[in-house]
């Protein structure tokens, strides 16, 4: 040939923005290092481990898998490792380690790899993982039980327990900046409400995960609650607590807003968020479990699909069908 | 070009404007041999031959099919005349020009008395810029309502259209005069950026001033935001009875009759390796490899070729491809800086949702196309309002290379006849 240079020929556009999902996986784990860390403090070296073994099965599932199946290694992309971590922050303290391989395991293997990896997860893989640990064994992630022999200085009772079993009465205890510092019991990456406040607003203001997904779901917990509150404030708790306790904060930020799961257009993000949060309150006050978050959550994330079918109409008016 | 740190809203790419380029166009000497191409029916033989003597401006007739013509845009003699049909059928005229360094100037434009409502003045015209814009609006019988004249560039990092303006704002007024009387148009509007509202204004219609943020200067966009019409964007504008036109293209136009010259040369954006854009006007037909001599662009191995800005340009794979009457930039693109896509799933993000300004369902859309689903794609998620300005590809953060199915999706489409189908 009289002309050897060979070019890359290949589809516009030749641009693009840089956005990989190593990197935002590392800033949504990066966001949830303060809850963590504080977890890490107030229980010691068994959080610790939990944490660190969590996210270890996670990997480890998905390197298996991804054998097993004979698709490209994909632990790199960080998603296993923060399901593993996200996992980790909803367990307590005292987690015996089987119990963290095998929720790793449920988390990777049976709600996401299963289902095609990746994107085609219908639910939240590390929801899925502790609603069946929660269901199949209460007592590991019994707040009250599995913590009895940790003392942090403060009331040492999950706020939940305490108000679904003795009534707003007991929960006079817990002041606003006590929830906010995390002194009292609960999940290692759960009950620091400050630390995820601020992982939250970094999330949402980088663009890392859909604002109007976390606030709304914020908004329906608060309406909700505020509603009860009104209707019987001597049998339900306030807003705030509701917002502040539990998976509330968790769920507003790591939880709902887990990509697959969860609508991308606007109207069906809001409805999306806002029934979960208005469900979690309703389970609390009137449902047979403690904390309502993981449900709720899991729900919505099974209406997703029909939920984001309410988009605006594409230039032109769509297709016109004979 | 990276995500902006802060990104509550959807990314903001404004196009570039003159100020990039600076207002100096560099002129490119008359390569030795000038290249053209057209597609024709099948079946037909040349009637042109090597060695024939052509001129500066000179319509040419290469085929006996009279329909077809090139201007010839140099002074010289026919080179090589070919025609050969591909494997998809398609067949392709080509023929090249042996050029002379000096122009001598066909007469035949000035003598024929050629005015814009002759019969035959497009057949003079093959090269002005933008002129497949330009030939369905010759409605003659029905003419449309509106035409817009943009003074946008198509993609980014391209000024052409707009330094055309800037430029040649002084014939603009008579190129809509002429573009009035060979459409049979009265209604004629000019778009432009905030720069160059003042020389919007010398066309002498009225003026639409719209923020350059792309992909608004596409010209569906364009009508949806000034005139509030849209149609399906697999359908021709026309069929709205509105079209859109550059302001290259009317400026040429006026110009060519002010000179009595039919237009031979184009404005266009060379992007270098350093995405640093400089203006040339060149002959059309230039082979791009002289373009990039000229500039002293160095290309090697594994460099991108792109006819075409960096969001919507197509890929070449040769320095000899020429450029046309509708190339506005010529892009280099350094291997280094070449992204390849990815076969990774969609993770549901919803960048590509959020960038669309077409509003198509891009999660659920991909979804189908990688599974070679056209038909459903075109009915549930909107595959035909895609308006192809590739910010789906562009905000993907697992690198699915979108466009590219949803092109070959279209593409599918079309083969299988489904669009007439569906258009009825």
């Amino acid at each position: 040939m009289d002309n050897p240079t060979l070019f890359v020929s290949s589809h516009a556009p030749y641009w693009h923005n840089g956005a990989r999902l190593s990197v935002k996986n590392c800033h949504i784990m990066i966001a949830a290092l303060p809850a963590v860390i504080m977890g890490i403090y107030q229980y010691g070296a068994p959080a610790l481990g939990v944490v660190a073994l969590s996210v270890a099965a996670a990997m480890i599932w998905e390197l298996l898998m991804n054998l097993v199946l004979r698709r490209p290694v994909s632990i790199g992309d960080g998603s296993a490792a923060l399901t593993g971590l996200i996992f980790a922050m909803l367990l307590p303290a005292t987690t015996p380690w089987w119990t963290v391989v095998l929720g790793a395991f449920l988390a990777i293997v049976v709600a996401k790899q299963i289902y095609g990896g990746i994107g085609c997860n219908p639910l939240n893989p590390a929801l899925v993982a502790i609603a069946i640990i929660f269901l199949s064994w209460q007592g590991i992630v019994d707040f009250d039980e599995a913590l009895a022999d940790y003392d942090l200085g403060c009331v040492m009772a999950y706020p939940l327990t305490a108000l679904k079993y003795f009534g707003t009465s007991a929960i006079s205890d817990f002041s606003a900046a006590d929830l906010l510092m995390g002194r009292h019991a609960g999940a290692i990456g759960a009950t620091f409400g400050l630390g995820l406040l601020a992982g939250g607003i970094y999330l949402m203001l980088r663009g890392m995960i859909r604002w109007e997904i976390s606030l709304s779901f914020l908004a329906g917990v608060f309406v909700t609650a505020l509603l009860f509150y009104l209707a019987d404030s001597q049998k339900y708790a306030g807003p705030l607590f509701h917002l502040l306790t539990g998976y509330t904060l968790i769920g507003a930020f790591f939880l709902a807003t887990e990509d697959s799961s969860s609508p991308v257009n606007f109207i069906p993000m809001l409805i999306y968020g806002a029934c979960a949060g208005i469900l979690t309150v309703l389970i609390r006050n009137i449902g047979a479990f403690v904390d309502g978050t993981v449900f709720a959550i899991l729900m919505m994330n099974v209406a997703n699909p029909l939920i984001d079918k309410i988009r605006p109409k594409a230039l032109g008016g769509g297709m016109k069908h004979a | 070009m990276k995500k902006p740190f802060f990104g509550l809203t959807r990314p903001k790419l404004a196009y570039s404007g003159i100020d990039d380029t600076g207002p100096d166009i560099q002129e490119i000497p008359v390569p030795e041999r000038i290249f053209f191409s057209r597609q024709i029916k099948k079946g037909e033989g040349p009637t042109i031959s090597r060695g024939q003597e052509v001129r500066t401006g000179q319509r040419l007739r290469p085929l006996e099919d009279m329909r077809v013509c090139v201007t010839a845009t140099a002074t010289g003699v026919i080179g090589d005349v070919s025609v050969e049909t591909d494997y998809s059928g398609r067949t392709t005229l080509s023929m090249s020009i042996e050029t002379e360094p000096k122009d001598r100037w066909d007469p035949e434009f000035e003598q024929a008395g050629i005015s814009a409502q002759s019969e035959d003045v497009l057949s003079y015209l093959s090269a002005l810029p933008g002129i497949s814009d330009l030939i369905p609006l010759v409605r003659r019988e029905n003419p449309l309502d509106t035409i817009l004249v943009s003074g946008f560039d198509r993609d980014l990092l391209t000024a052409t259209n707009q330094l055309s303006l800037k430029t040649g704002a002084a014939n603009l007024a008579r190129g809509i005069e002429v573009m009035k009387q060979m459409t049979g148009v009265n209604r004629v509007m000019v778009a432009a950026p905030p720069s160059l509202a003042s020389e919007a204004e010398r066309g002498g219609v009225e003026v639409r001033i719209l923020n350059p943020l792309y992909p608004g200067a596409d010209p569906r966009l364009l009508v949806r935001s000034i005139l509030g019409t849209t149609v399906l964007p697999s359908r021709p504008l026309t069929d709205v009875n509105v079209g859109v036109v550059s302001a290259e293209g009317v400026i040429a136009m006026g110009r060519a009759f002010q000179d009595q010259r039919p237009p031979v040369s184009k404005l266009l954006t060379v992007i270098g390796k350093d995405n640093r854009p400089v203006a040339v006007r060149a002959r059309i037909g230039t082979p791009v490899g002289h373009l990039l001599n000229t500039l002293h662009i160095e290309v090697s191995g594994g460099d991108r070729l792109v006819l075409g800005g960096p969001m919507a340009g197509k890929g070449i794979y040769s320095v000899d491809v020429p450029i046309g009457p509708d190339t506005d930039a010529v892009m280099v693109q350094d291997k280094d800086h070449v992204i390849p896509p990815s076969s990774e799933p969609c993770i549901n993000c919803g960048e590509c949702v959020r960038a669309c300004p077409a509003r198509v369902p891009v999660n659920m859309l991909i979804r189908l196309l990688e599974n070679g689903l056209y038909e459903e794609a075109a009915q549930q998620y909107d595959l035909l309002s895609c308006i192809e300005c590739g910010l789906c590809s562009y905000v993907c953060m697992m690198r699915i290379p979108i466009f590219h199915y949803i092109m070959l999706g279209k593409h599918e489409l079309a083969l299988s006849g489904y669009l007439e189908e569906s258009h009825g």
